[in-house]
This record gives C-alpha cells, sequence and structure tokens, in this order.
C-alpha cells in the first residue's frame, strides 16, 4: 500500500487499497449472522460493525442437511434496506455466478464460504475479477496465502462454525499465528521451502516473514458463542470476530450481541469481560467436535 | 497523568511485526491519543509515529485526561458512537473538545464530529463541528476509489486518499467553518478552530502530510 502519486481528481474504484481499507475499518469490531431485517437491525443497534446475510445460521444448516446456499435476493435487499452499516453476503466456495449476483445487489463485502455446499470442488473464485471485496475462510496459513493470491481482501479463521465450540477456532488462530512467527526466522532458502510446504505464492510468503503479519485484516470465526470466546480470540491476534449462530441462537440475543461487542473493545480487561458476561441466560447448547461425522466438518471444504 | 504507552498493542499482527521501524519521539514530543473503541486505530498510531508524535490509545476517561489532541478514526460510527455512550467516555469527550483539545475525525470521526446527520435515524454524536453530514454519500462499497486531491494550505501536489463508504458535508452551518477541499463541489475536509474533518482516509496511503499538519497543531496549542 504505497503512494502512487496521483493526479487530482482521477477516481479508481475496485482498487486493492479501498478492497483491504473496508477490512480495516471494521477491525476491533463484531460481525454478526442475520436471516432478515429485524435480527439486522438488533444487530446494528448492539453496535455490530456488519451484518453477514444467510439464508440459515449454519446451526441450523446442520440440523437441516441439504444443500446450502446464497441468500434469497429479496432477503438481502431488506437487509440492506434495514441498516446503514455494511453488509456482507455469503456464496458457495467457487460459485462465480452467485458472486455476480450478491455484487449486482450493492452487498459491500463477500464471504466465499466452507459453511455453504461448495460448488466448485477443486477450484475457488477468481475474486480479482470483481470491484466488490471478498472475504475467505482458512485453517492455516497456507490456506490464506492461497486466498489472497485469488484475490481475497480479508482472511478470517475458519473454526467449526454452528457448533457453539471455539475449540477450533482457537486451534486455526494458533495456526496461522504460529506459521508466520515462524516464517519471520527463516532465512531466504528456508523461505522458498516453506512456500513449497505451504503450498502458497512465493511473494506473498516472502512479503509475511519481512512484515511479520498478513498484508490484510485477520479475523476469526466458527464457534464463538461467549463475550469470553470473542476477547480470547482477539488476546490469540484475531483484528475482530464474526459470530453466526452464537447470538440468535441464545436465550437473550440483544443482551449477548451488546456484551460481545463490548468485550471485543476490552478483550485485555477482564473486569470488563466480568461485567458484561453476568446475567446473560442461556448460551447455545454446542456441540463436542469429536462427535461430528467427518463430512459435518465445513473447515475441511476449501482446497 | 496515567501511564503512557507508546507501542500499540491493538493487534497482535503489530506485535508480531515489532520490526517495523518507526522513529522514537523526542522527549517533549506531543501526546496524541486515537480513540481506540474500533476502527482502523493502528493505522493513525503509525501516522502519528511517523510524524514525531508520542501515540497512544484512548478507551477510557483515565487515557483521555493523559493526552493533548485525539484522532477519532475510521471505523463504524454507529458502533464507536454506541461504545462512547456505553463506556461513559462521551461527556468526558465532549467537554475536552469544548475545552479546546485539538480533535482530529476521518470518515467516521467526522461524521462523530459532525453536529448534524442527513438521515431519519437518530444515532449518537459527538458533536462540535458546525456541518450537517451525509453518511455513504458516495455510495456503497463497490463505488469506493482512490483519488488525488489538492488540499488548501496542504503543499507538495495532490494528496493521495482512499474514499471508503465515505461521507461528505451536505451544508456548513457555520461562516468560520472553512472548506479546504471538494468532490462533486461538496466538502470533504473542513476545518473548524481547533477540528479538522475529512469525509477519507489519510491514514491507509501513506500520505501523512495532514497527520503531521495535526501533530504541528497540537504542539502549537501547548504554547497558547
Amino acid at each position: 500500500m504505497t503512494s502512487q502519486n496521483p493526479s487530482e481528481g482521477q477516481h479508481q474504484t475496485g482498487t486493492t487499497r479501498v478492497k483491504r481499507g473496508l477490512a480495516d475499518m471494521l477491525k476491533g469490531g463484531v460481525i454478526m449472522d442475520v436471516v432478515n431485517a429485524d435480527q439486522a437491525r438488533i444487530a446494528e443497534e448492539a453496535g455490530a460493525v456488519a451484518v453477514m446475510a444467510l439464508e440459515r445460521v449454519p446451526a441450523d444448516i446442520r440440523k437441516d442437511g441439504g444443500v446450502a446456499r446464497m441468500s434469497d435476493p429479496d432477503m438481502i435487499d431488506e437487509i440492506i434496506e434495514a441498516v446503514s452499516i455494511p453488509v456482507m453476503a455469503k456464496v458457495r466456495i467457487g460459485h462465480f455466478v452467485e458472486a455476480q449476483v450478491i455484487q449486482s445487489l450493492g452487498v459491500d463485502y463477500i464471504d466465499e464460504s466452507e459453511v455453504l455446499t461448495p460448488a466448485d470442488e477443486s477450484h475457488h473464485i477468481d475474486k480479482w475479477r470483481f470491484d466488490v471485496p471478498f472475504v475467505c475462510g482458512a485453517t492455516n496459513l497456507g490456506e490464506a496465502l492461497r486466498r489472497l493470491g485469488e484475490g481475497a481482501a480479508m482472511i478470517r479463521s475458519k473454526g467449526e462454525a454452528g457448533t457453539g465450540n471455539v475449540v477450533e477456532a482457537t486451534r486455526h488462530m494458533r495456526e496461522i499465528t504460529g506459521e508466520i512467527r515462524r516464517l519471520s526466522t527463516m532465512d531466504e532458502a528456508e523461505l522458498y521451502s516453506a512456500a513449497k510446504e505451504h503450498r502458497a505464492p512465493v511473494d506473498l510468503v516472502l512479503e509475511v516473514a519481512e512484515t511479520g503479519r498478513l498484508p490484510v485484516v485477520l479475523f476469526t470465526a466458527g464457534g464463538i458463542a461467549t463475550p469470553a470466546d470473542a476477547a480470547m480470540m482477539m488476546q490469540l491476534g484475531a483484528d475482530g470476530v464474526f459470530v453466526g449462530s452464537g447470538i440468535f441462537k441464545s436465550g437473550n440475543p440483544e443482551q449477548r450481541a451488546r456484551a460481545i461487542v463490548e468485550a471485543t473493545t476490552h478483550f485485555e480487561d477482564p473486569q470488563v469481560i466480568a461485567k458484561v458476561s453476568r446475567g446473560l441466560g442461556e448460551a447455545m447448547v454446542g456441540i463436542s467436535i469429536d462427535t461430528l461425522a467427518d463430512e459435518q466438518k465445513y473447515a475441511s471444504r476449501g482446497w | 497523568m496515567s501511564q503512557i504507552t507508546t507501542t500499540s498493542r491493538w493487534t497482535p499482527g503489530e506485535r508480531l511485526a515489532g520490526r517495523v521501524p518507526l522513529p522514537e519521539p523526542a522527549a517533549g514530543a506531543p501526546i496524541v491519543g486515537v480513540l481506540a473503541l474500533q476502527g482502523d486505530v493502528l493505522e493513525h498510531l503509525r501516522a502519528l509515529r511517523r510524524c514525531g508524535a508520542v501515540a497512544t490509545e484512548v478507551r477510557t476517561t483515565d487515557h483521555l485526561d493523559a493526552v493533548e489532541g485525539l484522532i477519532v478514526p475510521g471505523g463504524e460510527s454507529t458502533t464507536i458512537g454506541k461504545l462512547l455512550e456505553r463506556f461513559e467516555v462521551m461527556e468526558p469527550l465532549r467537554q475536552r473538545i469544548a475545552a479546546g483539545m485539538p480533535t482530529f475525525g476521518t470518515c467516521a470521526g467526522m461524521i462523530l464530529l459532525s453536529d448534524e446527520l442527513e438521515q431519519e435515524r437518530v444515532q449518537p454524536l459527538i458533536g462540535g463541528l458546525a456541518v450537517r453530514t451525509r453518511r455513504n454519500a458516495f455510495g456503497r462499497q463497490v463505488a469506493s476509489f482512490d483519488t488525488g486531491l489538492e488540499v488548501a494550505g496542504i503543499d507538495g501536489g495532490p494528496m493521495d486518499v482512499s474514499f471508503i463508504r465515505a461521507p461528505r458535508v451536505e451544508a456548513v452551518l457555520e461562516d468560520e467553518v472553512e472548506v479546504l477541499a471538494e468532490v462533486d463541489g461538496y466538502p470533504v475536509i473542513v476545518r473548524q478552530g481547533h477540528l479538522l474533518a475529512t469525509a477519507f482516509h489519510p491514514e491507509v496511503t501513506g500520505d501523512d502530510r495532514l497527520h503531521a499538519a495535526f501533530v504541528a497543531q497540537v504542539r502549537a496549542a501547548r504554547r497558547a
């Protein structure tokens, strides 16, 4: 993101800088899954920095089974109409036509998401071809860098969506930040080998080794259900948090949404986290990851 | 005065990146805070450091007491406004601004510093700047743009700036508000005494000329 000697009045849309820049503005914030305009209003009122429009929250996709696809455009229009904050929407991995449709609706960010049923088992969307920015999931550094190579402008660790169990989110955050730390200790010859091991573009591996961080914002997702979960992810190195089923599958969505927002801001202050954690009512029930069959593990989708 | 931290702990990405070289502030350098409830805090902290200030995050009234100037960063204005109220920083901040603390708002920061918004829905504002602002005035994210912008009082050619879901000033409400640049005939950078606000993000481009001017203003306010 260096200075480009701009000339007066030359407006350029769809640049890498404005795509990555919107994600920068979301830092320190919470992005909430919503399935209708009412939930979107509750999320905005609670202090969400953006909402993610989808047809069913991951917990319901797990329960109902079947193919999960992009949402009905009418529903997305209603959500865009209902709130003033950015609206994101999910498309299936590799489904570039769903992405074209979502871009045409004026959505602010597209999530090429493993939570929906993949539409292509070897290719992701060529995200450079779009003006709208994309966020993609990753379980490790190589996967994150492959997504950046395809044009993603923001990364989220995958976790295991719809479980209410934070263990996979923890694993993926530790994978990504740990691998970044290891790269930063390597010499050049080692970095070329590391690029092969991570199956990642060499230039991106060199850049991460040099700067010690991803060149884009890193959020976390998948299983965050409590204010303490959100604060732990922030302390582990996330720039912000996606919460899916954790809010609207809990006993008191308004209060829980607010509490997670406040804990994300004051993620290093246990007194604030304790205060907002009081009297929240039932958290979502949650699922132990060991009990999931392999085909129900969404994090393994993506290539 | 409470404890001043000079390095950001906002993202561990930055903690890992402790090697990014930034100048150490000189003795007596102005202490400039960045409101760190939500948004692109880190980019402002870095820009301030590059301009020779002691840069620090402001999340509480204790933090606020320790700074001589403040940046209200880009982010979501609804989120930042609500958090200012919930954590009871709003009133103390308004008092500091009324008492003359140099304050600089970018994008969401411009919205929050505005006295009025061009919208039906009500959201918490800090206020102080006599303008009426429209949020997302250039459209949704696909309309976000990079551009070169000539700014009155900033030498060295057009500034390199990004407008991201940016607001603009629809109406100036008092004569003392100066318009320093316009896009499509609408003000996008305004100054009113000790308050400065931009609709765009100078902090994401590495063009630090406005930050340098703001740090100089904080220094001058100290002498006054």
